[in-house]
């Protein structure tokens, strides 16, 4: 193992083969291409730094630059994708930037199986969202602004994902969330939209502590922050590693979940649906709310070998987060925070796939899911861009005006959906499938989050079915003044690719005929050690299936209606009072937060309070008291005693100041004299004080 | 050759100076009785690296004459300063914070 | 102090120049003439640190403040105008120059009476030159970071000094 780890990253090898554990796997080090992998990563900020700077002077404030370097990892990346496939590569470069103390900080790129895959899938997505976007933010009032912090983003999302040490992703993990932070906030003018960046970075910090904390100790322990250290330590049975690594694991996964929106860290999410909707394609949706679950995937070896006990954890938070997130997604009339709780709900599969224990399922549901998710984003953008609201209630019968978002959409959906032989069935079904078979291999609960998985996937149908037929279905219900109309080209492209992506996407691991995908990912330093069924299941994709389509079947009786009014729809779809109410609230999650918050501050505010009534009933009632004694007094006691004598106090301090005042001469010397003198007297002191 | 005779010979200098910086009407003397007293310090920080054997009074004394340099930077920009203001370098008519 | 040593003659001789150039820099009536007197005693500062072994810092001494600080000087002289030549107004009326002169002699009296308590006649070691490889060791290492701030210093007063001194173009 150690033989492997060093030779792969000796730089400088040509072709450097080991025994991979297990099933043999020869790594190559990919030759040149893996060692120029670094300019996918630099490029993008490259095109940050230039359209900060020169934006303004740029045609469309530098949106073809920002283009063009997210092309070039798209192409990067595939290329790499393709030569991986043919032979797998595990090839890691890194430049020394600072020795503290017995730590080296350095910059790593590392290209193997994981990152490959996160860099084709960021390229792929970055380049259908970035060229939609041109259209979508044309005449926005901060282009540039939004081109630079965008194409920041796609730098920082690819330092985290080529991250070769743990800081380094930490750093990515920063920076991603900085540029989140700018984006959400691009329309500030409103105070909702620059609360809601806000927010997310708040609820972000809350989980980063816990990342920071589980970054710091491996790196204490193993004394070098490189995963390749790090896991290698894991693997190894390294004894500080054996002692701590459930809490590492935990507090690993604390941070992941901030990032990946987990409950109860999810609240963040729906609200970043502020910032504009290729924003929402890319980060929230596709790339940067899947670093949590990269993160457990990069991490994998170390859980699976110190960590082990974390896992169950990680499967139940997901397993919560997934149907708490789905149920959210029914009540929603903004068709954008439908789709960010999807999104939250199928993190909640992720994550719960790699809690089995099923790397591999974990992480070709993000493949996928990146695909068909940004696709209905980019899809509510457009129909979004041709009504003017993010209501469902504004929108219907949209599928005349707009054919190509209609089909595209609809493709999408059914891919969210799980429908057959689409992208989301095969992903979703392995998802299900490893939780099923890690039921029977040591964890017994799986069983139960693989039927809140199926339940899921039914709710999840439901609401899609849902968001479709209000939005595409039935009457036009918008301003009938403005009639909609389709989106331009250079919009509906990346949505025709992407619908392409949401239907082949699935066919890259069909268990037992053809796994590309698992070759891809296994082809990595230190096996993960991967838990997955051979072939497929029949008994989980059956009953997975059918839940799908039953929900898409009771949506469509439910919100089919062509002609029907949406006042007769409502009437059929009702959900029971509290349960509405409950979810209409967020189970008051948000309520809950700020009550905490609210319990600091409140009892200071009360306990001011309290003092303030004291004070003022002591005021009044010797105000009361005065004025009684008042009278008496000025009838009682001579007069003119008293006003002489405040009169002689009031001059002898208005003479005493008159006096000093001529101490303030404003003369700098003068002061200066003063300060020498008293220096002086201080030495003096000091003489007899220290003489005696 | 005693150590004394050095720290006396710097707070001789140093005291010079605070005469200057005392007695002076004109901002740019003002400065220059300052420039005095930094060179007393230096000496005796070099002094005293010497006595204690220790390197470190040559390092600050390097500093002292940094610092120095910026200050008579600064300084003559604000004199330079309130010269064209008032027409005058005399820190006795700066009297604007008194009574 | 120690008449047989040729280093006293030398120290002797250095103090009396220093002191006498000091003094006459804070009462000269001739503006020009206090800043040539401290080029004088600068250079004499230089040398006594020298003596003491600290040859680049004397070096330095003579570079920054004879080449450099002394310019700036005459150029602040010139620049507001000064009577080059004697002038009356330079200094305050008579008593503050005694009120001066008192604070400035009981200064003196405290650093004296301080120095011989401390150290009466504690004899300086005999060693004592630093190569200049010390202190370029010494300040790239241990004293990085000051070094850096005092470079950061210099930075801002650079800035400050034109900010403050640039006209302001007519509003």
């Amino acid at each position: 193992m150690v033989n492997l780890a060093t030779l792969a990253l000796s730089a400088g090898s040509l072709l450097a083969t080991a025994e991979e554990e297990g099933h043999g796997v020869e790594l190559s080090d990919g030759g040149l291409l893996a060692q120029y992998a670094w300019l996918m990563v630099v490029l993008p900020f490259v095109a940050a730094l230039f359209i900060t700077l020169y934006g303004k002077r740029t045609p469309r404030g530098g949106a073809w630059i920002a283009v063009g370097t997210v092309g070039f990892v798209l192409v990067y990346g595939l290329v790499l994708l393709i030569s991986h496939w043919a032979t797998p590569i595990a090839h890691t470069e890194n430049i020394n930037i600072a020795t503290i103390g017995q730590f080296d900080i350095e910059w790593g790129v590392v290209v193997d199986g994981l990152s490959i895959m996160m860099f084709f899938v960021v390229g792929a997505i970055a380049t259908a969202s970035f060229t939609y976007a041109v259209s979508y933010m044309e005449g926005d009032i901060r282009e540039t602004a939004f081109w630079a912090s965008f194409s920041l983003f796609a730098g920082a999302m690819l330092v985290l994902v080529s991250a070769a040490n743990i800081l380094q992703m930490l750093v990515g993990w920063e920076l991603v969330g900085l540029a989140s932070y700018l984006l959400i906030g691009h329309y500030w003018e409103e105070k909702e939209n620059s609360s809601a960046a806000m927010k997310a970075f708040l609820v972000n910090k809350v989980a980063d502590v816990g990342l920071i904390i589980g970054v710091l100790i491996p790196a204490l322990i193993v004394g070098s922050f490189r995963f390749h250290d790090i896991l290698g330590a894991a693997v190894e049975g390294n004894p500080g590693l054996v002692k701590y690594g459930f809490v590492i694991g935990l507090l690993l996964f604390i941070g992941a979940m901030g990032k990946s929106a987990q409950f109860p860290f999810h609240v963040w999410l729906p609200d970043a649906m502020a910032g504009p909707t290729p924003v929402s394609a890319l980060m929230h949706a596709a790339t940067m709310v899947t670093a949590g679950v990269y993160l457990l995937g990069r991490m994998f070896p170390f859980y699976n070998s110190v960590a082990i006990d974390v896992l169950p954890i990680v499967m139940w938070i997901g397993g919560i987060t997934m149907l708490i997130a789905g149920l959210l997604a029914i009540v929603q009339d903004d068709i954008k925070r439908v789709l960010a709780y999807s999104t939250v709900s199928q993190l909640g599969y992720m994550v719960a796939a790699m809690g089995a224990g099923a790397y591999t399922a974990g992480l070709f549901h993000l493949f996928t899911h990146a695909f068909f998710k940004s696709l209905l984003f980019l899809g509510a953008g457009s129909v979004i861009h041709a009504v003017h609201s993010n209501n469902m209630s504004d929108m219907g019968g949209l599928r005349k005006y707009m054919p190509t978002t209609f089909w595209t959409f609809g493709i999408g959906s059914l891919a969210l959906a799980g429908f057959p032989l689409l992208a989301g069935f095969f992903s979703k079904d392995e998802v299900l499938a490893s939780l099923n078979y890690a039921s029977s291999h040591g964890t017994p609960s799986a069983t139960f989050v693989m039927w809140i998985g199926i339940v899921t996937a039914f709710i999840t149908a439901f609401y899609m079915a849902r968001a479709v037929f209000l939005t595409f279905f039935g009457e036009y219900k918008g301003d009938p003044a403005h009639e909609p109309h389709e989106s331009p080209r250079l919009m509906t492209v990346p949505l025709q690719a992407l619908a392409v992506g949401a239907i082949v996407a699935g066919y890259f691991n069909v268990p037992g005929i053809f796994t590309p995908f698992t070759d891809w990912l296994s082809g990595r330093e230190f096996a993960p050690g991967d838990h997955h069924a051979e072939s497929f299941d029949i008994f989980v994709l059956v009953l997975g299936s059918l839940a799908g389509l039953i929900g898409i079947a009771i949506g469509y009786s439910f919100f089919f209606a062509d002609g029907e009014s949406q006042e007769a729809r409502d009437r059929r779809f009702r959900l029971p009072g509290p349960i509405h109410t409950l979810l209409v609230n967020k189970y008051y999650i948000d309520d809950f937060y700020m009550l905490i918050v609210n319990f600091i501050k409140r009892p200071l505010a009360n306990a001011a309070n309290w003092l303030n009534g004291l004070i003022d009933a002591a005021v009044s009632g010797t105000g009361i008291l005065m004025s009684v004694l008042g009278k008496f007094v000025y009838e009682g006691l001579d007069q003119r005693g008293i006003d002489a004598s405040i009169n002689a106090i009031g001059g002898g301090t208005g003479e005493a100041g008159g006096a000093l005042r001529y101490i303030q001469t404003g003369k700098v010397q003068q002061y200066a004299a003063v300060l020498f003198i008293g220096v002086l007297l201080l030495a003096v002191g000091f003489f007899i004080v220290t003489s005696r | 050759m005693t150590i004394a005779q050095f720290a006396i010979l710097g707070g001789l200098l140093f005291s010079v100076g605070v005469y200057g910086v005392l007695v002076r009407r004109n901002a740019v003397l003002v400065l220059l009785s300052v420039e005095l007293m930094m060179t007393a310090v230096n000496i005796n920080l070099v002094a005293f690296g010497r006595f204690y054997d220790n390197i470190s009074g040559q390092i600050f004394s390097l500093f002292v004459i940094a610092v120095a340099a910026a200050e008579v930077g600064i300084g003559l920009a604000i004199v330079l300063l309130i010269f064209r203001n008032r027409s005058s370098a005399n820190v006795d008519e700066l009297d604007l914070l008194r009574w | 102090m120690d008449f047989s040593l040729a280093g006293n003659w030398v120290f002797l001789v250095l103090a009396v120049v220093i002191t006498a150039a000091a003094m006459y820099t804070v009462s000269t009536r001739n503006v020009v003439h206090a800043a040539l007197a401290l080029v004088t005693t600068m250079a004499t500062a230089a040398a006594i640190v020298i003596m003491l072994g600290g040859e680049f810092v004397g070096w330095v001494i003579v570079l920054v403040y004879i080449g450099a600080v002394v310019v700036l000087f005459l150029f602040g002289i010139m620049i507001t105008r000064a009577q080059v030549g004697k002038a009356t107004a330079l200094d305050h009326e008579g008593n503050v120059r005694v009120m001066a002169a008192v604070v400035a002699g009981l200064m003196f009296a405290a650093i004296t009476y301080g120095i011989v308590e401390l150290f009466g006649d504690a004899q300086l070691p005999e060693e004592g030159v630093v190569r200049t490889v010390d202190i370029a060791d010494s300040m790239f290492g241990r004293f990085v970071i000051p070094f850096e701030a005092v470079s950061f210093v210099l930075l801002a007063a650079l800035i400050g000094g034109i900010v403050l001194a640039r006209r302001d173009e007519e509003r």
